[in-house]
């Protein structure tokens, strides 16, 4: 049977998901090939979505119209702002998800998008043509399906393999057989490869643990969307518990380090500093007696429970004897082990800033593949592949990237296709430079024009946006020229320097520890604002001053950000440039003088010398 | 000019690392593409790398020029950052000449001062101060400004940043855990601790900037205005300074209607004496001017050295400038003797024209200099550049104290850090572009 589709993802999961919802919004004619159907949407590890620096990706993404935030409030079950204390900047929305309504709602939402068709097939090779570049892909049964653009999202799948103890499983996820075939198509493409690890801790069955031995951890009331098409969160919402490890807890992990995959020298790969697992915290912080551990439901009609906090590849009477030393759990059942997983991943260097395989056009990699960890981050990926994917097919030539100064995603792919990952790279709110204005409150203030002019955004969420964003421009400009007498609001109880300058709603609402009932009052409108107009004035009101403060050099910055570096330059004949940098930076072929900038082991002295090369070239070509 | 087109870096250089003259040992340093292959051509061969061994160096004709100790350090591992050889001769003019003519017959050509060094910074090798002392190096007229410009191509600046770097990046870190890893029961206390690091940290660069600006002024020069009246005797008092007919000397009043500078080396610091036209009501329009140079120039001087004639009395305009910090003579004391005091400070008293008391003012002018621009110790601080970064960084440094927000503290943090980056040039091209296209001759 011959088939012929403008875009193949192949790979059901966060990624594969988000990448084939995208481009069939671009109008793509896309196929979701997975092994699967049932496993579509998965969620492999941590039943919650979103987080600190993850729950702004959450956003991004929501704001391009994707999926992943929708399907996570259509099956959130405990949902937390976290960082509420901080500002707005740095606020993660985060929910946990009853895993069986995630995978409905992602198979739902992929099921009603338009132009997309699923089909349950292992992909088992991939046709290349005359250009090297993508032609077909090829299933296990039989069929060849000529395609327009690749997107493999197949997360572990590259010579995967399970430790439990002494054990050892090849395999993606528990239960699942790594794809050999397209491993092999793989190894043929000639990409190159390192070797990574993650872990997963043991899951509980819920009914065996004492929760009223333990502290109970409430979500948010009332919980937070993560989408901003989401209304409300309607599921009924969970209570999480919240134990510890003890120092019983530690001297048995101690004494049984040596049969720990990890441990005992039978993983090479590297595993992250972040999440680390438990065998890691009891060997690098020796002095801490417990360890917190957060246990979450994993559904509603779902007695598992994930101890978020013990990943282990310890043996299984281990982690059993383990689980019994902690607070509350002394009979708790252990349903599935923990694991840790090593696999290789793709040196996401060899991709373009489009997240397209250079030495193979037409070919996108995203997600796990690409040395990530996380839903988010696979999600982020995935979508940014698709859009791509989508536009290639159609014979565009254009990339869809987003830069660091505007999102989030810009900041996962820049340093991912420049920097490479050392460990499974994840997101955090400290990679961004823009960080005060890279919020989760605003991610379709700064996102959704730009979607509707890629055409990944229905028109539903772009009218509602249009209307938004037209509010938060009027709401801002009249909070920046309606002001008061510094004596009329002290008759108001706003206690502030009588100098006699007049204060803006902003400047009022900077007024650090102000109370907002104090400032309704000063200024009546304000309470007429919807709570997401509001938290946009506060914001600015918060960061404004800051970032003026920050201006010349940020605008220096973009400049050197902003500084094309053509396609053709050979930079072997800049001046200044020793031999080390002009290989380095050949190799990586930066598009711009920013991203030459941070790339690893490029000087700042080769920077200068670069610009010098550029302006002359600039010069020559005005 | 030729000398400057020859920048190039593809072009291999060679030069006598070791004094000139006639020693036991000279060593003739060569970097560069051809480094190698020259290094081959004289020693029969490539020796082992970074190892000294003994060879016998020829000519093209064959000829032996000596019997040398080599060494061969490929890039990018070596000084410049590209191929790199010693030659370690046998002493004496003789020897060195024929050598150094045997790599110009190879394509080799002789360096330029400081240019290895330049080599270095352009290859990474070194970091923006660094660069900064070597063209410092170059340009150095006294003993004490080049012991500062070695400091500072030692490392002394980059090092001292550098330091400050990782402690702030420390700081920095625990900031961000806090923000980061909001659920993984961390140390409550790391934003406490943050802040307490930060003003610590403060205090340290404060210290440095609080060095009265004595690195700038080695640098620079320490600029002396001699003010007085005219006809006091100041043109007459710089030429006995200088031992050299400078400004003009007459007696008429009015006579040296510009700024007059000349350059002293007083005890290793570059000391700039600039005379002035008299301070008085002005006769004609140019007069005026140079009057009203004469203040500018005493407001911006370092110090000012205020004469008095004892034949006359001390003139207002002239007492104004008289502070404890201004050096103040009574001149002409060959004529009548010095005041005891003239505004309250005892005068040295000298005359100009018999060099009696000159010895003492030099020594007093000496000391101030000394004193202004710390010729003995080490005011690591040498440029304007450097001053503004570290006030930036610690102004900011205040701002992540009072930050009312951990991300602000953060923001206020890397602000700090990057500040601290522009002063080594790890941040901010336009700073490097500055030294670049200044001392290093690119994008001609
Ligand atoms: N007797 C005597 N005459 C001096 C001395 N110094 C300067 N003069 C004379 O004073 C006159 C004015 O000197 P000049 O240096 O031009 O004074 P200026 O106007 O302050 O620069 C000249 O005739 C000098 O020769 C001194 O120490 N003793
Ligand atoms: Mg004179």
């Amino acid at each position: 049977m011959n088939q012929m589709f403008d875009v193949i993802v192949i790979g059901g999961g966060h990624a594969g998901c988000e990448a084939a919802a995208g481009a069939a919004r671009c109008g793509a004619r896309t196929l979701l090939l997975t092994h699967k159907i049932e496993t579509i949407g998965e969620m492999s590890c941590n039943p919650a979505i979103g987080g600190v620096g993850k729950g702004h990706l959450v956003r991004e993404v929501d704001a391009l119209d994707g999926i992943m935030a929708r399907a996570a409030d259509a099956a959130a079950i405990h949902v937390k702002t976290l960082n509420r204390s901080k500002g707005p900047a740095v606020r993660g929305p985060r929910a946990q998800a009853d895993r069986k309504l995630y995978r409905a709602a992602i198979r739902g939402l992929l099921e009603a998008q338009p132009g997309l068709t699923i089909l349950a097939a292992a992909a088992e090779g991939i046709e290349t043509a005359a250009d090297g570049g993508i032609a077909a892909v090829l299933t296990g049964d039989g069929r060849r399906i000529a395609c327009g653009a690749l997107v493999v999202t197949t997360g572990t799948f590259l010579r995967g393999e399970i430790h439990i103890g002494e054990r050892r499983i090849p395999a993606g996820r528990v239960g699942d057989a790594p794809a050999v075939g397209l491993a092999l198509a793989f190894e043929r493409l000639g990409l190159p490869l390192a070797r990574l690890k993650t872990g997963t801790p043991p899951r509980l069955d819920g009914r065996t643990i004492a929760w009223d031995e333990l502290e109970a951890q409430p979500g948010d009331d009332p919980p937070e969307p993560l989408s901003w098409m989401t209304e409300r969160i309607t599921n009924r919402q969970v209570v999480c518990g919240i134990t510890s490890t003890t120092p019983a807890t530690h001297a048995l992990i101690r004494a049984n380090l040596h049969q720990s995959a990890v441990y005992g020298g039978r993983i090479q790969g590297v595993g992250p500093r972040y999440c680390p697992s438990i065998e890691d915290k009891v060997v690098r912080f020796a002095e801490r007696e417990r360890h917190q551990v957060f246990l979450e439901p994993e559904g509603l009609d779902d007695d598992t429970v994930y101890p978020n906090g013990i990943s282990t590849s310890l043996p299984e009477d281990v982690q059993a004897a383990m689980i019994a030393t902690m607070p509350g759990l002394r009979n708790a059942r252990i349903v599935r082990p923990g694991y840790a997983i090593e696999y290789d991943h793709v040196d996401p260097r060899a991709l373009s800033p489009a997240l397209e395989v250079r030495s193979v056009p037409r070919l996108f990699l995203a997600g796990q593949i690409n040395g990530t960890t996380g839903y988010e981050e696979a999600a982020a990926q995935g979508l940014m592949a698709g859009l791509n994917a989508a536009a290639r097919a159609s014979g565009g030539t254009a990339n869809r990237v987003l830069t660091r100064g505007e999102a989030y995603v810009g900041v996962l792919v820049d340093d991912l296709v420049l920097q490479g990952v050392s460990e499974p790279y994840r997101m955090l709110t400290a990679r961004a430079e823009h960080r005060l204005v890279l919020r989760a409150d605003n991610a379709g203030l700064r996102l959704t024009e730009t979607g509707i002019a890629w055409g990944c955004v229905g028109p539903e969420r772009a009218a509602r946006h249009q209307a938004f964003a037209a509010a938060v421009t009027d709401a801002l400009a009249r909070a920046r020229s309606d002001s008061a007498t510094p004596a009329a609001l002290a008759t108001g109880g706003i206690a502030m320097n009588q100098d006699g300058k007049r204060r803006s709603v902003l400047e009022v609402l900077a007024l650090p520890g102000i109370d907002p009932a104090l400032v309704d009052a000063a200024f009546p409108w304000l309470r007429d604002l919807a709570p997401a107009l509001r938290s946009q004035l506060e914001a600015e009101a918060l960061y404004a001053p800051y970032l003026r403060r920050q201006e010349a050099e940020m605008r220096l910055l973009e400049r050197e950000e902003r500084m094309h570096i053509p396609d053709n330059l050979d930079f072997t004949v800049v001046p200044g440039l020793s031999s080390e940098m002009r290989q380095r930076l050949s190799a990586a072929r930066p598009a711009t003088l920013g991203s030459a900038g941070r790339l690893p082991g490029i000087t700042p002295a080769a920077i200068a010398a670069l610009a010098v090369a550029l302006r002359r070239e600039g010069a020559r070509s005005t | 000019m030729a000398g400057r087109g020859a920048m190039n870096t593809a072009d291999t250089i060679f030069a006598l690392a070791s004094g000139g003259g006639r020693g036991a040992i000279a060593v003739l340093r060569m970097s560069g593409p051809a480094a190698g292959m020259a290094l081959a051509a004289l020693a029969g061969g490539l020796p082992k790398s970074r190892m000294a061994s003994l060879r016998r160096l020829r000519d093209e004709a064959g000829e032996v020029l000596d019997q040398a100790l080599v060494l061969w350090f490929p890039g990018p591992h070596s000084y410049t950052g590209e191929d790199s050889a010693e030659l370690h001769l046998h002493g004496g003019p003789a020897v060195v000449a024929a050598v150094a003519g045997a790599l110009a017959a190879l394509g080799a050509r002789p360096a330029e001062p400081g240019e290895f060094t330049r080599r270095a910074f352009l290859n990474g090798r070194m970091d923006l101060t660094a660069a900064e002392g070597v063209a410092d190096l170059v340009a150095a007229e006294t003993d004490a400004q080049r012991r500062q410009a070695l400091r500072q191509v030692d490392g002394a600046l980059a090092t001292l940043t550098g330091a400050w770097a990782g402690r702030l990046t420390r700081l920095l870190a625990h900031q961000e855990a806090a923000i980061e890893f909001a659920e993984d029961d961390l140390p409550t206390d790391l934003g406490d601790q943050a802040r307490a690091g930060a003003v610590a940290l403060r205090a340290e660069i404060e210290q440095h900037l609080a060095d009265g600006g004595r690195g700038e002024r080695l640098r620079e020069g320490v600029l002396v205005a001699i003010l007085g009246a005219p006809n006091a005797g100041k043109s007459s008092l710089l030429n006995a300074l200088v031992g050299r007919e400078a400004a003009i000397v007459s007696a008429r009043a009015g006579t040296t209607r510009d700024v007059v500078e000349v350059r002293l080396d007083l005890a290793g610091v570059p000391v700039t004496l600039a005379d002035t036209a008299g301070l008085r009501e002005a006769g004609d329009e140019i007069e005026q001017e140079g009057i009203r140079r004469a203040h500018r120039r005493a407001e911006e001087a370092d110090l000012v050295l205020a004469v008095f004639a004892t034949d006359a009395p001390p003139d207002a305009e002239t007492l104004a400038w008289v502070t404890p910090a201004a050096l103040v003579v009574a001149n002409k004391v060959d004529l009548r003797s010095a005041p005891a005091t003239i505004g309250g400070v005892v005068p040295l008293a000298i005359s100009a024209r018999s060099g009696e008391g000159l010895d003492a003012l030099r020594a007093a002018l000496s000391a101030a200099a000394v004193r202004l621009a710390g010729a003995g110790d080490a005011a690591l601080l040498t440029r304007p550049r450097h001053r503004a970064a570290l006030t930036e960084a610690s102004a900011w440094l205040a701002e992540a104290e009072a930050a009312a927000l951990p991300e602000l503290g953060s923001e206020a943090l890397r602000a700090a850090l990057r500040a601290l980056g522009r002063l080594t040039g790890q941040v901010g091209v336009e700073a490097i572009l500055d030294v670049v296209f200044r001392d290093f001759c690119i994008g001609k």
